[in-house]
């Protein structure tokens, strides 16, 4: 589904990523665990197409070229990024937000476009799922909502878009122990479709929610480590310092 | 050849300068021209010497130069200042008999003209270049009193509402450009709204200037008596042209003891080219009276359109617990220049007045908000709340806010916030990951940023506004 080979990138003539490699298939879920600085966030932005980036090597995602493609035609295609940061937008309701997000891709991809009835009733349908309050739907996107609040609309957007690749940027970073069962129960619930999932996260307590079928540990842009979700725990003991 | 056009005049059965589809005063400003006007709309004798006496008061007026936005000198000899499509020196009786080419424009224009409109409940009195083409709803409104027709129809039916209550809110000495207009006005709408009645539908015109070199003067006159409401909404279009065209209307709202009048505007005239090139001079005189006590006007604005706009509609508030309201989207993108806002004059007691201004800006554009709110001595008890924020787009263009405030009374208070932001990169690369092109995302972003102005619209134009506002700024991002 997803191949990267060789890619390198630079911000302001600055290494980030070096020689980075990577596979993932469908239904596969791929954890990324690195320190401050790693390069995990670089990694999520070019993913996503987030312009400022000079980058070099090849990204395929379903055989396409990832480079040649703007940042809604990779959403279009089903690559989905749970925010690290979810960003305001003052003035647009949650649900029209949602609502326009989810038409525009089905629209892209030449599906029929829901009505607000059907909308919204998926939408209260993923909302009880999620156990995402509601009343927030009505509210202006991300605006006074907490942090844990911001994360778990980023899982519902994912829950409704339903993505191929979902990429989950630090999403348990800040998140109580409630919140991050929530987040892991959307992620399950996806992942049962055949779904594939990167997870991007500085520790391994997520993972105790959702298996991760690989765990690679980057450090200064390269992956120095790839194995099995006993790589989290081992991690966890040795912290990154010691791992090799 | 000023001579002639003169000698045109006399024998003015015959002798206007026509072309194939239009029927217009010879060039120029001048006594003989809006002779011209009076006697072709077959005005009363006061009506006329109203008009000169404005002209008389034109000649040692000078044209303000304090706006923000300069503009070529304007020659006002050049200018043609009645023109009118050539099929109405018959004028028709009903839709049926008009030119069906007009009828066409309208539809392309999406104006809700005929019998398929008629389920939007909008009456709609639509004036093409100078002269009304149509009322349509006459009989419904008629049935409950309520007058909608044009200025002219107005002056032959209804000589004493037009006489008691033209020129009560815009004198005739206000300032250069309203008073051109005084001198000079063709047509525009007329309602009048009797005692205790709620307009049933929304009363909307829609202004279009077609021939090259035509200034358009209209003047409009809404009267809410006595516990009375309406809602009227104007839209305005104008086809492209390199030159510019000046627009200079004066628009009079009177509300008397506890009558509500709300008036919603969607100005889309040519902006110009991508280089500034053409585009129509929106210099507008807007201003309301709210003459009874418990009275209200609220303005809300979306303009989008025009090289430059230069208005601020106003309220008088001069009954007690009396409120004026002014909701605004000014959008400028290319090189558009925008200079508006509001006056809110607080002479009543417990008055009150709100402002809510968003202004855009993209491209090259410039925008300023300048607003006035002055509590008077005897204005106890009144309150003004402001609030004005700007988005800029791109780092070339411009926003400026400009607030006088006069509060002449202890008893009385107010509050005045602003704001001024960018769209940021991240948001746009929010939406652009919800899959939302990056105009798309710009769309979102500024129709939930004029959110708080776009809710006063009524219902139908809302919809038409926030696309508008979509596509107002297209080009303005990557």
């Amino acid at each position: 589904m997803l191949k990267i080979n060789n890619l390198s990138a630079k911000i302001d003539n600055k290494s980030i990523l070096q020689d980075f490699k990577l596979e993932i298939n469908p239904g596969e879920v791929h954890a990324i665990m690195g320190p401050n600085g790693s390069g995990k966030s670089t990694l999520s932005n070019i993913l996503s197409g987030k312009k400022g980036y000079d980058v070099t090597g090849e990204v395929l995602f379903e055989n396409n070229d990832l480079f040649s493609l703007e940042t809604e035609e990779r959403a279009h295609k089903g690559i989905f990024l749970a925010f690290q940061y979810p960003l305001e937008i003052p003035g647009v309701n949650t649900n029209v937000f949602l609502k326009t997000s989810l038409n525009a891709i089905k629209k892209a991809r030449g599906e029929k476009e829901l009505d607000a009835i059907q909308f919204l009733k998926l939408v209260k349908e993923k909302a009880k799922e999620l156990k995402f309050d509601e009343e927030k739907l009505g509210r202006q996107l991300n605006v006074g909502f907490s942090g844990g609040e911001k994360k778990k609309n980023e899982i519902l957007q994912m829950s409704i878009l339903n993505p191929k690749l979902s990429i989950l940027d630090e999403t348990d970073s800040g998140l109580d122990i409630d919140a991050l069962k929530t987040v892991a129960d959307g992620v399950n619930a996806l992942r049962k479709k055949n779904n594939s999932f990167l997870i991007i996260t500085h520790y391994q307590r997520l993972l105790e929610y959702i298996k991760p079928d690989f765990v690679h540990v980057l450090m200064s842009g390269k992956i120095i480590k790839s194995g099995g979700p006993e790589l989290a725990l081992e991690l966890e003991k040795k912290g990154y310092e010691n791992i090799n | 050849m000023r001579d002639k056009q003169i000698e045109d005049l006399k024998d003015y059965k015959y002798g206007f300068s026509t072309d194939i589809e239009n029927f217009k005063a010879p060039k120029g400003l001048n006594e003989d021209v809006i002779k011209f006007i009076s006697n072709i709309k077959k005005e009363p004798k006061w009506l006329l010497d109203w008009r000169l006496k404005a002209f008389e008061r034109l000649k040692v007026l000078k044209e303000p130069d304090w706006q923000k936005p300069k503009y070529p000198k304007i020659d006002y000899q050049d200018l043609y200042y009645y023109s009118a499509p050539k099929s109405f020196k018959d004028k028709p009786k009903s839709l049926d008999e008009l030119d069906p080419k007009l009828l066409e424009t309208y539809q392309k224009l999406g104006i809700p003209l005929n019998e398929q409109k008629r389920l939007n409940g909008i009456a709609v009195d639509a004036v093409f270049d100078s002269v009304s083409v149509a009322t349509t709803f006459k009989e419904t409104l008629t049935k409950q009193g309520i007058i909608f027709c044009s200025i002219s129809e107005a002056v032959q039916k209804h000589p004493e509402l037009v006489k008691k209550y033209l020129g009560t809110v815009i004198p005739l000495t206000d300032h250069f450009f309203a008073t051109l207009n005084s001198a000079v006005f063709t047509d525009g709408s007329f309602v009048y709204i009797p005692p205790g009645v709620r307009c049933p539908m929304e009363l909307s015109t829609y202004f279009r200037i077609n021939a090259s070199d035509t200034g358009q003067f209209e003047r409009t006159l809404i009267i809410a008596d006595k516990g009375s409401y309406v809602s009227y909404l104007e839209g305005c279009t104008a086809p492209m042209r390199d030159e510019n065209q000046l627009h200079a209307a004066n628009v009079e709202l009177i509300a008397l003891d506890d009558a509500e009048i709300k008036y919603s505007t969607v100005q889309n005239w040519y902006p110009g080219d991508k280089d500034g090139k053409g585009g129509i001079y929106n210099f507008v005189t807007k201003r309301g009276l709210c003459k009874g006590k418990n009275s209200k006007i609220s303005w809300t604005q979306v303009e989008t359109g025009s090289a430059i706009t230069w208005k601020y509609p106003s309220c008088i508030l001069k009954g007690d617990n009396s409120i004026g309201e002014f909701y605004s989207i000014a959008i400028t993108n290319n090189h558009q220049k925008a200079d508006t806002g509001t006056k809110m004059i607080h002479l009543g007691k417990n008055t009150k007045s709100k402002i809510i201004s968003k202004g855009i800006s993209a491209g090259f554009s410039d925008m300023t908000y300048r607003g006035l709110v002055d509590i008077s001595p005897k204005a106890t008890n009144s309150n003004n709340f402001t609030q004005c924020d700007s988005l800029l787009m791109g780092n070339k263009c411009g926003a400026h806010t400009v607030p006088y405030i006069k509060n002449k009374n202890s008893d009385s208070n107010i509050a005045h916030e602003a704001t001024t932001s960018k769209i940021s990169e991240e948001q746009l690369h929010y939406c652009q990951q919800r899959g939302l092109n990056p105009e798309e995302a710009v769309g979102l972003i500024v129709n939930g940023f004029c959110k708080e102005v776009l809710q006063q619209l009524p219902m139908e134009f809302a919809v038409e506004a926030q696309k508008l506002v979509g596509i107002s700024l297209e080009g303005s991002v990557g």
